[in-house]
């Protein structure tokens, strides 16, 4: 018989709460650069791309270790609807997390501008100069982002509900603490 | 996860336990969207955003779909820079230390109607991107004037507001930019050259101005305070009168071209400790050292409806290195505004005329 874990891996744990910090704000620095016209917007601009990138790195070392790692089951006396829940809205959130920084990068790359992470250093264009491909990203990435927020607000408000109502240790396996005693 | 595992066994909840706790849930969740809320906007309604930058303007001049929302009559133009060398010293970016690099350039005459009559306005636009070997991009907006009519991207939007139509006329209040002016001091540089300033009858006579200022940065990671002016180089005598008619810019470019390369020479202007840096309604003083950067030389126009700079944001604040932004409140604006302004236009691009007409073929 194979021990179910009741943890999420020690490294899988550490690039949750690392994502999480980098994803909200990344969610909070992209709202706030598109609705300032002060030195703020440059700067979270600045901030905002290289942010993304790391992001994406992070999120592929991450499905890396989703698949190579053994996850904690779900109780076995949660509701269907929640189970599918639970699960649709992580598949959600690896693809949002994977396709917004994507999306970012190919729509710098069809406005023509260089697609650059600092003063000097600069990525490749990933689609060519065009404008009304450009219009689409821009909006598909402002579109997907609220969704991603949305997303992040239900996993909190879910999470929650495991922690503080359910008490049924799902929250706890993203928490600290050691498997086996 | 395939198997479930066994739940721990859990006293349950009371009533009172079970609502403060689904509370606490909620508090939480709000709070994070209400942050959220602040920062994009929507709880914050006095903030100056560039969607109502943009939206002054249309209701300004009324929304020409797939057009600049400001600038929006213009020409396209074909060149290249050639570098003295003479900036080398001063900044680090490849367009000053290579012999050649390719230019697509923009007249423009600055209203947001794109059919509004040459006469309109006593003052031109050129539009700038350099496009660097390594990749990198340097793209500059100059205008005629010496100086900004204002310093803050707050004073800007107040000054578009008192040009906007009243409910009650339909037309602007003619009592408003005069009270404007008056309640904006910082406006009388620009207000002492427009007293003077005519349309021209060309876009070849006039000298372009950076207006905001720049760093340039060199190798050695030095920063030094610049303004630029792209100066023409064949000094023609500027035409007393603008012609009859209402598009005369373009004709008079294109006829000119094709009579041969047009230049300008790049003048970088480097301001003295204690020049204002942040602040382009104020001029600087005479006596500055002045650099001869190089010289652009344009080749070719394009109508502005499918050449080359129509999808180009001359976002003044894409730069290469070696190059940077300073701290004048406007470009970030600048940047800000122009980028709401390009998404508004990129989604049009399909109700552009031309556009139609190629359709039509």
């Amino acid at each position: 018989m194979s021990t179910q874990p009741k943890h999420f891996a020690p490294l899988a744990r550490l690039l949750h709460w690392l994502m999480a910090l980098m994803v909200m704000a990344m969610l909070f620095i992209g709202a706030g650069m598109v609705a300032s016209v002060s030195e703020r917007h440059e700067w979270l601009i600045h901030l905002h791309k290289p942010l993304g990138v790391a992001i994406l790195l992070l999120v592929i070392v991450r499905l890396a270790v989703r698949f190579s790692t053994q996850q904690p089951p779900l109780p076995a006396d949660l509701p269907g609807w929640q189970v599918l829940a639970a699960k649709a809205s992580h598949v959600l959130l690896y693809a949002l997390m994977l396709v917004l920084p994507l999306l970012g990068w190919a729509m710098i790359s069809a406005s023509g501008e260089p697609v650059m992470l600092s003063g000097s250093l600069q990525l490749p264009s990933i689609v060519p100069p065009n404008a009304q491909v450009f219009a689409f990203l821009r909006k598909a990435h402002g579109y997907l982002a609220y969704l991603l927020l949305l997303t992040v607000l239900l996993h909190l408000a879910a999470a929650l509900f495991h922690g503080w109502v359910r008490r049924d240790g799902v929250l706890q396996s993203m928490l600290m603490g050691k498997d086996r005693s | 996860m395939v198997d479930r595992s066994t739940p721990p066994t859990r006293p349950p909840l009371s009533g009172a336990s079970l609502v403060l706790r689904l509370a606490g849930i909620a508090v939480v969740v709000a709070a994070v969207a209400g942050a959220f809320a602040y920062v994009n906007g929507t709880l914050d309604p006095q903030r100056l955003t560039p969607k109502k930058l943009i939206n002054v303007l249309e209701t300004n001049n009324g929304v020409h779909p797939g057009f600049r929302r400001n600038h929006s009559k213009g020409v396209c133009v074909i060149g290249h820079f050639e570098s003295s060398f003479d900036a080398r010293s001063y900044s680090s970016a490849q367009v000053f230390n290579q012999a050649r690099t390719p230019v697509v350039g923009r007249f423009a005459l600055p209203a947001g109607n794109p059919y509004a009559p040459d006469g309109a306005v006593p003052i031109r636009s050129m539009a700038l991107r350099f496009t660097q070997a390594n990749g990198q991009q340097w793209r500059t907006g100059m205008n005629s004037m010496p100086v900004f009519p204002v310093g803050t991207p707050e004073a800007f939007y107040q000054f578009q507001q008192a040009q906007s139509p009243v409910p009650a006329t339909g037309k602007p209040d003619p009592a408003a930019v005069p009270a404007f002016f008056a309640s904006h001091p910082e406006s009388a540089p620009f207000l002492a050259w427009i007293k003077t300033a005519k349309p021209s009858a060309s876009y070849v006579t006039e000298t372009y101005n950076s207006v905001n200022a720049f760093y340039l940065v060199n190798a050695a990671g030095q920063r030094q305070a610049v303004r630029w002016s792209m100066v023409p180089v064949a000094q023609d005598a500027p035409v007393a009168t603008a012609p009859a008619g209402t598009d005369f810019l373009e004709k008079d470019l294109v006829q000119r071209i094709a009579a041969g390369p047009l230049r300008w020479q790049l003048n970088i202007i480097l301001a003295n400790p204690g020049d204002p840096v942040n602040d382009a309604s104020k001029a600087w003083p005479e006596g500055r050292k002045v650099l001869n950067a190089g010289t652009l030389v344009l080749e070719s126009t394009q109508p502005q409806l499918n050449g080359e700079c129509r999808d180009i944001n001359y976002d003044p604040l894409v730069l290469p290195a070696g190059i940077e932004g300073s701290d004048d409140p406007l470009l970030a604006a600048r940047s800000a505004g122009y980028s709401n302004s390009y998404l508004r236009r990129t989604s049009e691009v399909s109700q552009l005329p031309a556009a139609k007409q190629e359709a039509q073929q």
